[in-house]
C-alpha cells in the first residue's frame, strides 16, 4: 500500500504541472479525487491490505486524500487568480481618453462675487432690497444731498431718459426707498446695474454696485470699519486688514475710501497693488445728516453708515480679470472658467 | 492739479521730503496721484567750463578740453555745437551720464577723436526758455560765469524740482491752488503759513466813467472790477516764468501772466480787459441774447444762448463769463490801461456754457469747482500787489466791487465734542480737536461745561456744511484715522436678514438652468433699434415702445431694452464668430416698458428669463426638455401652442403656457433672420439656434405653493408598450391628452421612438410609446391593463384615426 501510496503521489505531482485551466482542473479532479479517481480507489484497495494494518494504511490513505485535496484547492485559487488577471488585462481602459461630457452649466462671475458678498452680509442681518434701474432724479442725486448744481454731479456722467429720469449711476439711491419704507434699525443691501456714460478697458457703461446701508443708535466709524474687516476678511482671507482714507461723497459725513492690504503679497508690495501694498476696494462713510433728515430720520437721536461696493472690482481682483469688457462678452471660454 | 514744491515751500517752511510730504497730504485727503521730479533720468551731468576748443579740419567738430573741477580738470569731449567758445561754462554730460529719455552717455571716438562725454544744450536737459532763459538757444546752454566747475546741473539749472500731481475731492474747491494746499500742508506739518502779500497802494486817480451792473446776480453773485493804467507791456520776471512753466503754462506777457499766475497761486480765475476797448468804459454782466455771438481769444466764434453769461461792454459781450475772454478786448503790446476782473460765477452754468459749446478752460474748470467770495478778493489783491511789485502799471483808485449780498464772515455754528466723538466713535481729546481746528483755520472757543464750541469757519470753506459731522471729518483727518478702532457694530439691535423669497426662487431657478448646462450671460441692458429690426419686430409691434436714452454713449446703446432675446442671440453671434461652436446662455435681467411717451414716470421694469442654445446638437426639443426642467424646479408643467413670434421659426417655435396663460415663447430663430445674421456667408444659413424668453413674475404666479410629499404607491405600476400609426398632422400631445382622457390610470407616458416607412404609408407616421398603469389600492391585473389600453386605442381610433401597428 504504501509503495502504491508513494506511486500516486509521484505522478500527482507529476500530473499537476499541466494543469492550467478549468478544463485541465476538471481532468485533475476526475483522474484522482472523483468517485472513480486515483485517490478515492485507494480506498478499495484496502480490503487487500491485512487486517491488523488497516487502520495504519488507512491514515495514510486519508493523508494522501487530504494532501490531494490541497493540490486541487490550490491548484483552483492559481487558475481563478489567473483568470481574474487574464479578464481585468483585457478589460483595462486608457484612462488618458478625455471624459465623457455631462451637462454642466454655471453662473457668471459677477453672480457668484455678487451672492459671496450677500453671504457675508446676510449673516450679519442684512436684508437685500433691489430698487429700480431706471430712477428719479430725486432718489439718484437731490435727495441723497446733491442738488441740481451740485459739482458732484460731474463726478458722474449720467444717461438721461427723461428730463428728471435716469439711469441710477449709483445703487445708493436704493437708501432712500429703503428709509422711506422702513424706520430704524435698517440693515440693507442693495445689489444691482448701475449706468455711467464712459467706457475703457476699466469702464463699462453698465455695471454692478452694491450699496450697504446701516442706520441705528449709536453707530459708528469704528463699527464701519469694523463691519468693512468682516467683509473683506470673509472675500480675500482672514489676514487681509483694511484702511480708511480721508475721501468725498455728498452723501456721506465724513467720506472714507476703504482700502485693503494686499492678498497677493500680504503687503510688501506687488504689481497688484502697484507696489503700495493696498488696493483701493469701496467708498464709505457716515451717514450725511441731511440724507437722514430727507427721510424723516431724527440724525440726533440716529446716525448710520453706507458703503457702496463695485462688484466688478472686487471680481476682477479676486480672479485676476484685467479688462472689465470681458464680463458682458459672455464669451463661453470666459464663462466656462468660473463653475462654482 | 499740479503744485511745484519750491513754490509751496514759500508759504511753508517745509522740513520733510517731497516723498514724506506725499504721505502727509495722503492721510489727510489729498492724494498725490504723480510725484515727478524736473531732472529726473539725469545723472553725472555737471558744469563744466571749456578751456580750449579746436575746430576739426573738414568738419563741424570742436574738440574741448573742459575743466569739471573734481571730475577732472582737463575732459577732451568733442562737440558739434557752433557756440561753443574758450571760457564758456556749459553742462557736460561724463562718461556713464544719464539724460531724460533714458540716454546713456559713453566715452568713444568721434571721426576718431577720443571724447570723453558730452556737452549739453538745455533742451537735452528737458529745458525750456520759461524754466531757464537761454534754454533754447540753437547750440549749447550758455550757463552764468559764477557757475562752478563739477556742479550738479540739477542744482544749477533749477531740475531738481518736485511737482505733485494732487487730485482734489469735488468739496474741497478751496484747495484748487498753490496757496489751498500750503494751507493743507501747514496745518498738517503745524508750521505757520506765510501768506502771499496783497498789499498795494493805489493812486489818486478814479475814472468816473467806469460802471459795472450785474443784471444777472443768480449767476453772478460777485464782480470785482479794478482798474490800472499807464501800462507798461514786457516780460515778466524769471521767477514767475518759472512758477508758471512748471504748472504747464507759457508765459506771454507781463500782465496776462499776472492774471494767469493768480489763478495758479490763488485760486481765482482773473480777467484783464484792454480798457480802451470797452465802449463806454461800461461792463454789464448779463444772459446773452439768443443767437448773440462772442468770438473768444482763441479765434473761435460761438453763436449763443441766454443760458450763457456774457460780460459785455456798453454795447457788445466782451467774454464769456468764467470761459474765457472775448478776442474784442484782448490785451495787447499796445494796451496802456486795463479792467481787471475777479468774479465769482454759478459753478453750474460755467459748467453748462463749457460744455454746451465745447470750450472747457482753466478757468471754467476752476470756476465749476467752485470759487469762493473769499478767494475773489484775495485773488484782486494779489494781482494789484503783482502789478506794482512787477513795476508794470498805476494801480487806480477806481474799484467797483458789486455783490448779491452774500455774508462776508465765515460760517458760524455750535458743535459738541461729545457729537464729534459719537461719530467717529473714539475719543479725541479736547485739546487735540481744538488744535486740530485752529491748525485749520477755524476759530474755536470751548464753552465752560467743556462740551460745548462756538466755531468759525474760515471763509474759503464753503464746504462746511452741517456742522459737527464736517468737524469729526476734520478733526480725524488729521488726528488719524489709524486711530479708528475697529469694532462690529456693538450698539446695534439684532435684525433678521437674507433674501427675499422672490430673490431665493431666482438663484434656484438659475441653479436648474446651470445643471441643465446653461451658463449664466450678463448683456448690457441697452442695445439700438437695429437689433430689434434684426429680429424682424414690426414698427408698430409694442416692443417698440421703449425708453430712450437722451444722451446715448454710442449708436448703437441707444434704448432700454423690451426684450431679452436680441441680447442673447447677439451674444451667441459673437461666440460664433470667436469659434465655440456650440453652447448654452441664460441671462435673468430686467426689461423695461414705459407708461407714456415722452415718459413722466418711471417705466415698468419686468424680470424676463432669456435663454439661447446653438450648436450642431441642440433642437427644439432640447430647449423644451431644458424648459420643462425649469418648470419641474418649480412644480408647473406647462401647455404649448403654435406661436408667432417674428424672430422665430413658424413652424419650430412654441409659446409656454400656464392654463391658458401664456408666459413666455421659445424656438428656433427664424430663417430669414438667421440667413442676415453677421456670420461668414458659408456658415450662416446652416446656423442652429434656439431662443426662449420668459417673464418671470407670470411663471412664477403658477409656482407650486410649497413642496409636499405624495405618499409612494404600494404596488408597482405596469408598463405596456404601444406602437400606434397615426396621420402625420396628428400632434403627439394630442394623442397623449385622448389617452388620458380614455384611461385615469395612466401615469407617465413617454414617446420612445417616431418611424416613417412606405410600409406604414405616405403621410402617415408609426409612434411607439411606453404607457404607465398606476395602481390604485389593489396590484393591477394583467386583463385589466388589457381592457385600459383597449379602451385607450379605441378613443383614439374614434378621436383621431390614431390605430394600433
Amino acid at each position: 500500500m504504501e509503495e502504491k501510496i508513494s506511486a500516486l503521489r509521484a505522478q500527482l505531482e507529476a500530473d499537476r504541472a499541466a494543469v492550467h485551466n478549468k478544463q485541465e482542473l476538471s481532468d485533475f479532479w476526475q483522474k484522482y479525487l472523483s468517485k472513480n479517481g486515483a485517490v478515492t480507489g485507494l480506498t478499495k484497495g484496502l480490503r487487500d491490505v491485512p487486517k491488523e494494518q488497516r487502520p495504519a494504511a488507512g491514515k495514510l490513505i486519508n493523508d494522501c486524500k487530504v494532501w490531494a485535496e490541497g493540490v486541487y484547492e490550490s491548484l483552483a485559487a492559481q487558475i481563478a487568480a489567473a483568470e481574474l488577471e487574464a479578464r481585468n488585462a483585457a478589460e483595462a481602459v486608457d484612462i488618458t481618453l478625455p471624459g465623457k461630457p455631462n451637462p454642466t452649466g454655471g453662473l457668471h462671475p459677477i453672480t457668484l462675487v455678487k451672492n459671496e458678498i450677500i453671504d457675508v452680509f446676510a449673516g450679519m442681518g442684512f436684508e437685500i432690497y433691489e430698487g429700480p434701474e431706471i430712477e428719479d432724479d430725486d432718489h439718484n442725486f437731490t435727495r441723497l444731498n446733491v442738488p441740481k448744481n451740485h459739482p458732484a454731479r460731474d463726478m458722474q456722467d449720467t444717461f438721461y431718459v427723461a428730463e428728471d429720469i435716469v439711469l441710477r449711476t449709483q445703487t445708493s439711491g436704493g437708501q432712500i426707498r429703503v428709509m422711506d419704507a422702513q424706520r430704524p434699525p435698517i440693515k440693507v443691501l442693495v445689489p444691482g446695474r448701475v449706468f455711467r456714460s464712459d467706457s475703457d478697458a476699466t469702464h463699462s457703461p453698465m455695471f454692478h454696485q452694491m450699496e450697504g446701508l446701516v442706520v441705528d443708535k449709536n453707530i459708528t466709524l469704528c463699527d464701519l470699519q469694523g463691519m468693512l474687516d468682516k467683509f473683506v476678511q470673509a472675500l480675500f482671507g482672514p489676514e487681509v486688514k483694511t484702511r480708511l482714507r480721508p475721501s468725498y461723497f455728498p452723501f456721506t459725513e465724513p467720506s472714507v475710501e476703504v482700502d485693503v492690504s494686499c492678498f497677493e503679497c500680504g503687503g510688501k508690495g506687488c504689481g497688484l497693488c502697484k507696489h503700495t501694498g493696498w488696493i483701493e476696494v469701496l467708498g464709505a462713510g457716515v451717514v450725511h445728516h441731511s440724507v437722514l433728515k430727507n427721510c424723516g430720520i431724527d440724525p440726533e437721536v440716529y446716525s448710520g453708515f453706507a458703503f457702496g461696493i463695485g462688484i466688478e472690482r472686487i471680481a476682477m481682483l479676486k480672479y485676476g480679470i484685467n479688462n472689465i469688457g470681458l464680463m458682458f462678452e459672455n464669451d463661453l471660454r470666459f464663462l466656462r472658467q468660473f463653475q462654482d | 492739479m499740479k503744485v511745484p514744491f519750491s513754490w509751496l515751500k514759500r508759504y511753508v517752511d517745509i522740513d520733510v521730503t517731497p516723498q514724506q510730504l506725499q504721505d502727509k497730504l495722503f492721510s489727510c485727503g489729498f492724494e498725490v496721484e504723480e510725484l515727478t521730479c524736473l531732472g529726473e533720468g539725469i545723472s553725472r551731468v555737471v558744469v563744466g567750463v571749456v578751456t580750449e576748443a579746436v575746430p576739426q579740419e573738414g568738419t563741424h567738430l570742436h574738440v574741448c578740453k573742459v575743466d569739471c573741477g573734481p571730475y577732472g580738470r582737463d575732459i577732451q569731449i568733442s562737440t558739434g555745437a557752433p557756440n561753443v567758445y574758450v571760457g564758456m561754462h556749459t553742462p557736460a554730460a561724463l562718461d556713464g551720464a544719464t539724460l531724460p529719455g533714458g540716454v546713456t552717455i559713453k566715452a568713444k571716438a568721434l571721426r576718431g577723436i577720443e571724447s570723453n562725454g558730452m556737452l549739453c544744450s538745455g533742451e537735452e536737459l528737458g529745458l525750456n526758455e520759461d524754466l531757464y532763459p537761454g534754454a533754447e538757444v540753437y547750440g549749447l546752454l550758455d550757463l552764468p560765469k559764477d557757475t562752478v566747475p563739477g556742479d550738479d546741473i540739477r542744482t544749477v539749472c533749477g531740475l531738481d524740482e518736485y511737482i505733485f500731481d494732487i487730485s482734489i475731492t469735488a468739496n474741497r474747491s478751496d484747495c484748487q491752488s498753490v496757496l489751498g494746499i500750503a494751507r493743507e500742508v501747514a496745518a498738517v506739518l503745524n508750521k505757520p503759513l506765510k501768506m502771499p502779500a496783497t498789499d498795494y497802494t493805489a493812486s489818486e486817480y478814479t475814472d468816473p466813467r467806469l460802471s459795472i451792473t450785474v443784471q444777472a446776480p443768480d449767476l453772478c453773485p460777485r464782480y470785482i472790477g479794478h482798474y490800472v493804467r499807464n501800462i507798461t507791456p514786457g516780460q515778466s520776471p524769471r521767477w514767475m516764468r518759472r512758477d508758471l512753466a512748471l504748472c504747464g503754462l507759457r508765459s506771454i506777457s507781463n500782465v496776462v501772466d499776472i492774471t494767469n499766475y493768480v489763478m495758479l497761486e490763488i485760486g481765482q480765475p482773473m480777467h484783464a480787459f484792454d480798457m480802451s476797448t470797452l465802449e463806454s468804459c461800461r461792463i454789464i454782466v448779463r444772459r446773452a441774447a439768443q443767437g448773440e455771438t462772442i468770438t473768444t481769444l482763441d479765434g473761435k466764434q460761438f453763436a449763443l444762448t441766454p443760458q450763457n453769461l456774457v460780460i459785455c461792454d456798453g454795447e457788445k459781450p466782451v467774454a464769456l463769463a468764467g470761459v474765457m475772454g472775448g478776442l474784442n478786448s484782448e490785451i495787447t503790446e499796445k494796451t496802456t490801461q486795463l479792467l481787471f476782473e475777479s468774479a465769482k460765477f454759478a459753478r453750474d452754468n460755467v459748467r453748462k456754457t463749457a460744455r454746451s459749446l465745447g470750450q472747457n478752460t482753466d478757468a471754467s474748470s476752476h470756476y465749476e469747482k467752485g470759487v469762493s467770495e473769499y478767494t475773489t478778493e484775495l485773488g484782486m489783491a494779489r494781482a494789484l500787489h503783482l502789478i506794482q511789485e512787477l513795476g508794470c502799471g498805476e494801480v487806480t483808485a477806481s474799484h467797483i466791487d458789486v455783490s448779491a449780498g452774500a455774508s462776508r464772515e465765515g460760517k458760524r455754528f455750535p458743535a459738541r465734542l461729545s457729537r464729534i466723538n459719537a461719530i467717529l466713535g473714539i475719543e479725541v481729546p479736547a485739546d487735540a480737536v481744538l488744535d486740530i481746528l485752529r491748525r485749520l483755520n477755524f476759530e474755536v472757543s470751548l464753552a465752560p461745561d467743556g462740551d460745548t464750541m462756538q466755531v468759525v469757519a474760515p471763509r474759503w470753506r464753503e464746504d462746511i456744511e452741517i456742522g459737527e459731522p464736517d468737524l469729526a471729518e476734520e478733526v480725524i483727518r488729521e488726528y488719524g484715522y489709524e486711530h479708528i478702532k475697529p469694532t462690529f457694530l456693538k450698539a446695534a439691535t439684532v435684525t433678521g436678514g437674507g433674501l427675499t423669497p422672490d430673490q431665493q426662487r431666482q438663484a434656484r431657478a438659475k441653479r436648474a438652468l446651470c445643471a441643465q448646462g446653461f451658463y449664466e450671460a450678463i448683456t448690457l441692458s441697452f442695445y439700438a433699434d437695429a437689433d430689434l429690426d434684426a429680429l424682424h419686430i414690426a414698427p408698430d409691434a409694442p416692443q417698440r415702445n421703449v425708453v430712450r436714452i437722451l444722451n446715448p454713449i454710442s449708436s448703437n446703446l441707444t434704448i432700454m431694452r423690451p426684450l431679452l432675446a436680441p441680447s442673447l442671440l447677439n451674444a451667441a453671434v459673437e461666440n460664433l464668430k470667436k469659434g465655440n461652436a456650440a453652447g448654452r446662455l441664460f441671462e435673468l435681467a430686467n426689461i423695461y416698458i414705459p407708461h407714456q411717451q415722452p415718459l413722466t414716470e418711471l417705466p415698468e421694469e419686468r424680470l424676463h428669463l432669456g435663454l439661447a442654445a446653438f450648436g450642431e446638437q441642440e433642437d427644439f426639443f432640447a430647449l423644451k426638455g431644458a424648459i420643462e426642467a425649469l418648470g419641474r424646479a418649480f412644480g408647473i408643467e406647462f401647455g404649448y401652442r403654435r406661436a408667432n413670434a417674428p424672430w422665430l421659426h413658424p413652424g419650430v417655435s412654441a409659446d409656454i403656457l400656464c392654463g391658458d396663460e401664456c408666459i413666455g415663447v421659445f424656438g428656433k430663430l427664424a430663417n430669414d433672420v438667421t440667413a442676415e445674421l453677421k456670420l461668414p456667408k458659408d456658415s450662416r444659413d446652416n446656423q442652429k439656434i434656439f431662443l426662449a424668453e420668459i417673464d418671470w413674475a407670470a411663471l412664477m404666479a403658477h409656482r407650486r405653493a410649497a413642496l409636499r410629499y405624495a405618499p409612494l404607491p404600494e404596488h408597482p405600476a405596469v408598463a405596456r408598450d404601444l406602437a400606434l400609426v397615426a396621420e402625420e398632422a396628428t400632434a403627439c400631445g394630442d394623442i397623449i391628452a385622448e389617452m388620458r382622457r380614455a384611461c385615469p390610470h395612466l401615469g407617465e407616458v413617454q414617446l420612445f421612438d417616431i418611424y416613417r416607412s412606405e410600409a406604414i404609408g405616405a403621410g402617415k407616421k408609426s409612434m411607439a410609446f411606453t404607457l404607465h398603469f398606476v395602481p390604485g389600492d389593489k396590484p393591477l391585473a394583467p386583463e385589466e391593463v388589457d381592457r385600459f389600453v383597449k379602451k385607450i386605442l379605441g378613443n383614439l381610433k374614434y378621436r383621431l384615426n390614431v390605430e394600433i401597428r
